[in-house]
Order: structure tokens, then sequence, then C-alpha cells
């Protein structure tokens, strides 16, 4: 229970660390929404595949985590371009929620394909083991310090990319008008693969971040899955800073109804935010209208 | 064999229960619910907890189970129901989630995770457990039955043809003087109850219900039935539902054929098989093998 500024900063503290590994997922979802306009539930999908490419890469590569998180970008990133071109992109002429029902087909696949090769067993990677840092009461766990700093960079790198260069640009023209940027000459296709790539190694990257925190399973993804569209809904469909913000607001009331109610009903907080917002501002905080 | 056959046919029975029940909200009313599992586990929880700890009659279990799914589903509808089916489809799958998580945790109600044993059948210890799943397969199929007359008549009413209306442009509907919301409330409510008499039915099948009995892979098992058998169309939805227990038994004997496969992988392959199918289907059969009549068919 809070009994002093401590305990608050604690779960302050905690909070952020939980929303910097919500955050990742959450702007994967929105950058494939913000430019093909569908809710890709196969986010759950990708975060798990991420999250065991990243583990062979660990612990049979002998890769260092920083490495093995770059592995499981790239291998989320080529699964999601394949899965979106093979499976996805022929039943767009069908329609946004035909596409978000197929998604939902499409985790089940993949998590099915993760539990042939490698079953149901919890898996843990490599890591150094390190001892909380206590500052004046406030614990800090180093592994979960770093995270959250692995988060902050892949985020900025992407904020990077959309705001500095030539297909940042494209993408965000594509997301505000795709007609206008058709016209413009910028193929929509070639960015509608970018994204898609993006969006799926993000969402791997975030997989192995919850993984580094806990154990990975084939359910990784989904079990985190209602807290990434919480984020990705209270930020608002579509906007990626808003996803980053969102997820900050989801990990920090997560964290808190895991103090004053009981830490089971984290995931169901995320859902009362859901629905809190779709109520009172259904664009989300940095959404648009529409 | 021949129990087994029975079973499966039981179970076919709750599937397409289910699927007429999603073909209200998604068929007729165009929303998408991926929180099927959610209401189902409503309607059997809400009847196993009154007929066991409460002792009421069986059928009254029932209709509490459809009561309650029913009463959630409209809330919900409330909620969402001005969103656009992106919103929906988020929604309806954290509110299964929810549910879930409620039935674990909330031990002092649902057992926890240990979930609920002893719920009575009808005449279960008085007959044979043969007769039993034969009187409780001919109880299914008479639900079965009755739902699906009521349902067909509902979709030819007038309430049914304001629904299609409201799933191929809600503005035409409201410009016609339609009250869309309560319109989709109402056929959410509908959707949901039938969904959660099957639950219901489902727990005095069973004698037990446990919160894993109520995993999103159901409701893609219902999605599945209903894509198959054709969305708007009610038969559609009870062939669909005959067609998935055929696929998910018949992988089961094909998975035993392949050697050198553990029981995990042989369940990870036939998730994956069914995965696959309604991904295939959407793509080259979304109509469904009976496809919806209409008498002004849009066309697809």
């Amino acid at each position: 229970m809070i009994q002093d500024w401590r305990d608050l900063l604690q779960v302050l503290l905690n909070g952020v660390m939980a929303g910097s590994i919500l955050m990742l997922p959450a702007i994967g979802f929105n950058c494939i929404f913000a430019v093909l306009r569908y809710p890709n539930f196969a986010v759950a999908g990708y975060a798990t595949v991420g999250a065991f490419a990243g583990w062979i890469a660990n612990t049979q590569w002998g890769l260092p985590a920083g490495f093995a998180l770059l592995v499981a970008f790239l291998a989320a990133g080529a699964i999601g371009l394949l899965a979106e071109e093979t499976a996805l992109k022929p039943l767009r002429p069908s329609g946004a929620l035909t596409v978000a029902i197929a998604s939902v087909a499409l985790t089940l696949l993949l998590e099915n394909i993760v539990r042939f090769f490698f079953g149901n067993d919890l898996r843990g990677y490599d890591l150094p083991v390190f001892r909380d840092w206590r500052f004046d009461g406030v614990r800090v766990n180093p592994q979960q310090l770093s995270n959250a700093i692995y988060a902050a960079i892949a985020a900025s790198a992407l904020f990077a990319l959309l705001a500095f260069t030539r297909l940042g640009r494209a993408m965000r023209a594509v997301a505000d008008n795709p007609q206008l940027a058709d016209i413009k000459g910028v193929d929509p296709e070639r960015i509608a693969r970018v994204a898609v790539f993006i969006g799926a190694g993000l969402a791997g990257f975030g997989g192995m971040l919850i993984g580094l925190d806990t154990s990975i399973d084939p359910l990784t993804g989904f079990r985190v899955v209602l807290s990434v569209f919480a984020a990705a809904v209270v930020g608002g469909l579509g906007s990626i800073p808003g996803a980053a913000l969102g997820a900050m607001v989801v990990g920090l009331g997560e964290e808190m109804a895991g103090v004053l109610l009981e830490p089971a009903y984290r995931t169901v907080t995320a859902f009362l935010a859901i629905l809190l917002v779709l109520t009172i501002r259904p664009e989300g905080l940095l959404g648009r209208r529409g | 064999m021949e129990a087994y056959i029975i079973a499966m046919l039981v179970f076919a029975g709750f599937y397409a229960l289910m699927a007429l029940g999603l073909n209200v909200i998604w068929g007729l009313a165009g929303m998408v619910n991926l929180g099927l599992v959610g209401f189902f586990g409503l309607g059997a929880y809400a009847t196993a907890l009154l007929t066991k700890n409460l002792a009421w009659p069986m059928p009254l279990g029932w209709a509490a189970g459809a009561l309650v799914a029913a009463a959630a589903g409209a809330l919900m509808a409330v909620i969402v129901a001005r969103l656009r089916g992106d919103y929906l489809a988020i929604v309806t799958l954290g509110f299964a989630e929810v549910i879930r998580l409620v039935a674990s945790n909330e031990v002092w109600l649902t057992n926890g995770t240990d979930g609920i044993s002893g719920i009575p059948g009808p005449w279960r210890g008085e007959v044979s457990p043969q007769t039993f799943n034969l009187i409780f397969l001919a109880l299914v199929w008479s639900a079965v039955g009755v739902v699906f007359v009521l349902l067909a008549r509902a979709s030819h009413s007038p309430f049914g043809r304001v629904l299609r209306a409201i799933r191929e442009d809600e503005d035409v509907a409201a410009v016609a003087g339609k009250p869309v919301l309560w319109f989709k409330v109402r056929a959410f409510a509908l959707g949901a109850a039938v969904v959660g008499f099957s639950g219901a039915l489902y727990a005095h099948y069973n004698a037990y219900i446990a919160p894993d009995g109520f995993a999103p892979l159901l409701t893609i098992y219902i999605v599945l039935a209903l894509t198959a058998g054709g969305v708007g169309s009610m038969r559609g939805a009870v062939v669909g539902a005959l067609l998935v227990v055929l696929l998910l038994e018949g992988t089961r004997f094909i998975a035993q054929e392949i050697p050198g496969v553990s029981p995990v992988q042989k369940a990870a392959l036939r998730e994956s098989i069914i995965a696959l199918s309604l991904i295939l289907l959407l793509r080259f059969r979304p109509q469904g093998l009976i496809p919806e009549r209409t008498r002004t068919r849009s066309s697809p």
C-alpha cells in the first residue's frame, strides 16, 4: 500500500517501466493502422515471433541482449511482411473488418507454429543477474531500466525516421491522405510494406523486451495484447506519439490498479481504460477525429 | 465410438447455437463480435452458480444464463454502437479476456482456475451415461431447432430487414426514421442471449467449467463456422457448425497418423489448420457455402 512519497515514487517508476515495454507493440499497431486503416491483431503473434527469434539469437548463438533485440526486430518484421503479403493483403478489398478477423486467425497460426517447434515450456534468456539498486528506499531493477532504455532508443529511432527522412515524410503523407500522396508520386504499396515491416518489427522488439523482463512461451504476445490495444486506443488509433503516451498512461494505470486492487486485475484496468476513452473521447488523447 | 460421435454432435449443437447468435449480431446487424466466448462463459457461470449453489431448477438457470449474457451484450452495444467496427473488434475481444480474468481470480464466487464441478445435468446419475448423452443430444438439437426457427423468422421480419439496412448503410436507415442505436442494442442483446444460452447448456452437459474452457480459440471456431456456412444465413450457421466439428475431429485422426509428433505438436497442428482454414475461406469463399439470400442482393 502507498504510505509515503517513496511508495508513490516506486509505483510511478514501475508504471513507466511497464509502459515502456507496452510502448513498442502499441506503436507498431498504430503504425500499421495509420497507413492501412485496420486493427492488426497479429501484433500479438509478431511479438511472440520476435521474442523467440531473440531467444535463439541470445541463447543459441550467444549474442548479447542488445544484438538479440535487433534480430527480434528483423525476424518479426520479415515474418510480418511475409504474412501481410500472402495472407492479409488479398483481403483488403473485403474491408477492414475482414482483415481484422483474419489477423486474429493469423496470430493463432503464428502462435501454433512457434508452439510446434518450441512447445509450451517457459524459456528464459541468458542474462547477467543484477541485484536491485536501492535509492533511499526506492528499488530499481537494472534489467528493467535497461529494457526501458532499449525501448526509448527504438522509439526515438522511429521518430527520427518519421521526422527527418524522405521515407518518413512519405509515410506521414500516406497516413494523412492516401489519395493525395498517391497523386504526389508516393507509392502507397511501398509505404504500406515499410509500415508493416516496421510495425511488426517493433512488436517483435517489444515481445522480446517482455521476455527479458520475465520469460517467454507461445502466449507471450497474446497475454499483453489487451494492454497494447488499450495503449493504442487511449493514445488515439493511428497516432504514433499517441501510442507512446497511451502506453505510459496504461502502464501507470495498471501499476496503480495493481497496488490498489489485485495485481491480477491489471489487464482489467486496461479494458476499463479503453471503455472510458471510447465513451469520453473516442479519438484518443492525440488522435484525430474521424 | 458411438458415444464419441454422440458427444461430438452435442458439441456441434453448442457451436450451432453460438453461430446462430453470432449471425444475428454480425450477419444481420453487421457488428463484429470477437468476444463470443465471454458471453458463452457468462451464461455457463450464471447457470452453474444458480443451479448448484442456490438449487434453482435447470430451465430457470438456462434462462438466467441467457439473460445475463443479454444484459452484458446490451450494455456493450450501448457503449460501442456509435463507434466504428474496428473499435468494436477491440472492445469485444477485450471483454472476453476480462470475463476470463474475473473467473480466474474471484475465487469466492467461481472457485478460480480450479473451476466449478458437480454441476447438475438432466437425469444425470439416474440413467446410464449413454442415455444421458442421448437425452442431451435431443435437448441441445431441439434447442437449435427452436432457436433456428425463431431467428429465421426474425431475420425475415421487419426487425431483420431493418438490421440488414443498418448493416448496409447506417445513415440511410437513420434517414428512413429507424432508431439505429435501439436496433443495434436489441440485436446485440438477442445474439448474446443465444450465445449465453449455449454456454448454459454446455455447463450442464460438461458438469464442470473452468476459465480455461473459455479461451479465445472458441470464438475463432465460431467465426470460422459462420464464415464457412455463410454470414447472414441462419442455415449456413448450423451447417458451418457441423463442418467445424467435422474439421476439428477429422484433424484429430489425421494428427494421430503422423508418426514422431508429440501431443503438444499435434494440438499445435490442429489449431494451425483451423486458423489457416479461416484465412483461406475469407479469401476464396467469403460468402460461405450457403450464401445469404435476400430479395435484393447487393453486389458482393
